[in-house]
């Protein structure tokens, strides 16, 4: 019978909690530069102009349809070769997941902004509004209250994604769990604990996200998903 | 940019290349099938009038959906084979992750499609004296997965996508093997870039049929 | 044929949390009776008929079978209905839903022999044979093949009709049959539906066909706040009502002519 012994776990908390700041910053690095690039992204693929919308949608569905990993190796090992720059973990996960998140954005803007009735365009016009001027007033104030559910799922999805920074040697809060479990040789105990951190962080969200989504209904308002 | 592509250098290696593909297909099948039935049993637990059964789907549902798919792989095969008593391939515990991961996903799925079947249809069922078993399996389930089709395709795509977190406890698939190659060659952009395309060329025409599918779903059953 | 009525029904009640909707029923129903029940919408009529083949579990009284009190008692509660129990009447217990229910997935000649196959576990060959013989009954023997999505709302309940037949039920339930229907197709499930009285079958029906319910029923219940107000013979119910809610009731449906 395994004898369990979180003590290790314990005194070497600090570095767990390092990891997860690290899992933190990474993803609000992402948020950061991946929401409004989602929404430009979203914007062009709606665009009437051929030339915006085609570009927009093809990084769009690339950057859904592969692997996220082969994007970040893509970035850590291949960019530094194409042009010069020096990469760094960091580097390579903040662009990946700036980009990937901000495609799977997109879709979520797209899907909220097609969802606002017909009627509501018409009548800006009617009253003389141009395009832009429709969307920034009167469309996009709509849905976007719509896609805060589907806003926060992406989010969440977005932090569970960003373990895969610790396969190029990132310290979040995996790759720190990883380094500790060889350090001590007690892998059960730090991996066990680790996956319960994610679940408690993530699962607090998740309810978060639950009780705004229950007052959006009360308030008559539908989501998009 | 003066950098010149050598994409035959990544053609040398074809045949590490195919181990690869054969080895993504392989967790691929193996967690498209167990991920998708498990997923199915636990949604009908969690659809079940009897909370024995409902209460621990529930937690199982939020655990896995709650949790990094990577974390799951590490723990099982880095932790798990000191409290088994055998050892764990990196086939097994990268199928181990990632089919629990999206059996939690495909059961809320299954909960949902059950869910969205009109009670008429229980309704007429139990009037002809069916079974609740019988009328789950004739008449729920066949309408509930035509209109899960879409959904069911989007889970079938990121098990594909998962499959690269098994490179990471070296397990011999696509990207696995792209980084050897890159490694033996100095080549990294054409080896990353080469797999990048075969993903998106393997994923993109279904993506594309799920759209399409969707699409007829919309204009009526 | 014995006195022994098909169904009988005593202090039946229902309720919804508070909302008590059947506060306690008595009906006998024997062989060969046409029984329209008429009432205002809340009145508890579906929910009555419901209870009959269980699809809402009665929360008091008890219904007897052919001479068979269904579920089992329990000192201070509810019966129990155990569910191999209510399959097996829901069998004798045919029912017709107002929205008709159709399996979608199956073709019509799929959605009648359903029953026959998987509940009375007949042969494919037996069960066909039986249900085109049902379809050919309610006029829809050529469109045994087809999806109910290619049907019409008429024929869609011709169907259901057809579905309930199959199974040999001792009595059918009618739940509002043609109030999903546009007006020009009432006729049709109407026809059925007479013709099944005329040939002497046992059925309950939940109506606003006044007129209809005049010609066809042989015995018509008035139902108001979870409670038989006035039962009767048409002539005598819908002509000459006692009831003053029975009153006010026809008072509203005036349109109808006998």
């Amino acid at each position: 019978m395994y004898q369990w012994d979180f003590t290790v776990v314990i005194q070497n908390s600090g570095l767990l909690w390092q990891g997860l700041l690290g899992t933190l910053s990474i993803t609000g690095t992402a948020l950061t530069f991946g929401l409004p690039l989602g929404l430009i992204l979203a914007l062009s693929r709606l665009s009437p102009r051929r030339w915006l919308a085609w570009p927009a949608g093809f990084v769009i569905e690339f950057f859904r349809t592969t692997p996220p990993l082969v994007q970040l190796f893509w970035f850590f090992f291949a960019l530094p070769i194409l042009i010069d720059i020096r990469m760094t973990p960091y580097l390579a996960a903040a662009i990946t997941f700036s980009i990937q998140s901000s495609a799977f954005f997109a879709e979520v803007f797209r899907a909220g902004i097609v969802s606002v009735e017909r009627g509501q365009w018409e009548a800006a016009r009617a009253i003389g509004m141009q395009r832009p001027q429709a969307m920034r007033r009167i469309i996009l104030p709509q849905a976007v209250k719509r896609m805060i559910p589907a806003f926060t799922e992406r989010a969440i999805e977005l932090m569970k994604t960003t373990t895969l920074v610790a396969t190029v040697s990132y310290g979040d809060l995996l790759y720190e769990a990883n380094e500790l479990a060889q350090k001590t040789f007690r892998p059960i105990e730090v991996f066990t604990v680790t996956a319960l951190i994610y679940f408690v962080f993530i699962f607090g969200v998740s309810l978060c996200v639950q009780a705004v989504e229950r007052r959006l209904a009360v308030s008559g308002d539908s989501t998009v998903r | 940019m003066d950098y010149t592509w050598d994409f035959g250098s990544v053609f040398m290696y074809r045949e590490a290349l195919y181990t690869g593909l054969v080895g993504t297909l392989r967790i691929f099948v193996i967690c498209l099938i167990s991920g998708l039935s498990l997923g199915l049993a636990v949604g009908l637990a969690r659809y079940s009038v009897r909370r024995a059964l409902r209460w621990p789907a529930a937690a199982f549902i939020e655990f896995f959906r709650n949790t990094p798919v990577l974390v799951q792989i590490f723990w099982f095969y880095f932790a798990f084979p000191i409290l088994a008593p055998f050892d764990i391939a990196p086939l097994t515990a990268a199928a181990l992750g990632i089919t629990l991961n999206s059996a939690a996903f495909s059961a809320e799925i299954f909960r949902g499609g059950i869910q969205s079947i009109d009670p008429g249809q229980w309704e007429a069922g139990r009037a002809i004296g069916m079974r609740h078993r019988d009328i789950m399996r004739r008449i729920v389930l066949p309408q509930a997965i035509r209109r899960m089709l879409p959904a069911l395709t989007n889970r079938g795509i990121e098990i594909f996508k998962m499959t690269t977190l098994a490179s990471a406890i070296a397990y011999a698939e696509l990207l696995h093997q792209a980084r050897l190659i890159a490694s033996i060659n100095y080549n990294p952009i054409e080896a990353y870039t080469v797999v990048a395309l075969a993903f998106f060329a393997i994923l993109y025409p279904i993506v594309r049929a799920t759209y399409a599918l969707e699409r007829r779903m919309a204009r009526g059953d | 044929m014995s006195d022994e009525p098909i169904l009988r029904i005593r202090g039946l009640a229902k309720s919804f949390g508070d909302n008590r909707v059947l506060r306690g029923m008595d009906l006998d129903v024997k062989q060969g009776d046409c029984i329209a029940i008429l009432g205002a919408s809340g009145s508890g009529k579906s929910t009555f008929l419901r209870c009959l083949n269980f699809m809402e579990i009665p929360t008091g009284g008890e219904v007897t079978h052919a001479g068979k009190t269904i579920g089992t008692a329990r000192p201070g509660k509810p019966r129990l209905y155990p569910e191999s129990e209510l399959t097996r009447v829901r069998q004798k217990v045919g029912m017709v839903f107002q929205q008709f229910n159709l399996f979608p997935h199956m073709t019509v000649l799929g959605n009648v022999t359903e029953g026959l196959r998987i509940v009375q576990r007949m042969d494919r060959a037996a069960a066909d044979t039986r249900a085109r013989a049902e379809l050919d009954r309610v006029g829809l023997a050529e469109k045994a093949d087809e999806y109910p999505s290619r049907l019409s709302g008429g024929q869609k309940q011709r169907v259901a009709i057809a579905r309930a037949l199959a199974l040999a039920p001792d009595l059918m339930l009618f739940d509002e049959p043609t109030s999903a229907l546009d007006p020009e197709l009432v006729g049709e499930v109407l026809t059925v539906i007479r013709g099944l009285a005329e040939e002497g079958r046992t059925m309950l029906l939940v109506t606003h066909e006044v007129g209809f319910a005049y010609h066809v029923a042989n015995r018509v219940i008035f139902m108001a706040d979870g409670l038989i107000q006035e039962e009767g013979p048409p002539e005598l119910v819908l002509k000459s009502p006692q009831n003053p809610r029975t009153q006010a009731f026809l008072a509203r449906h005036k349109q109808f002519e006998f």
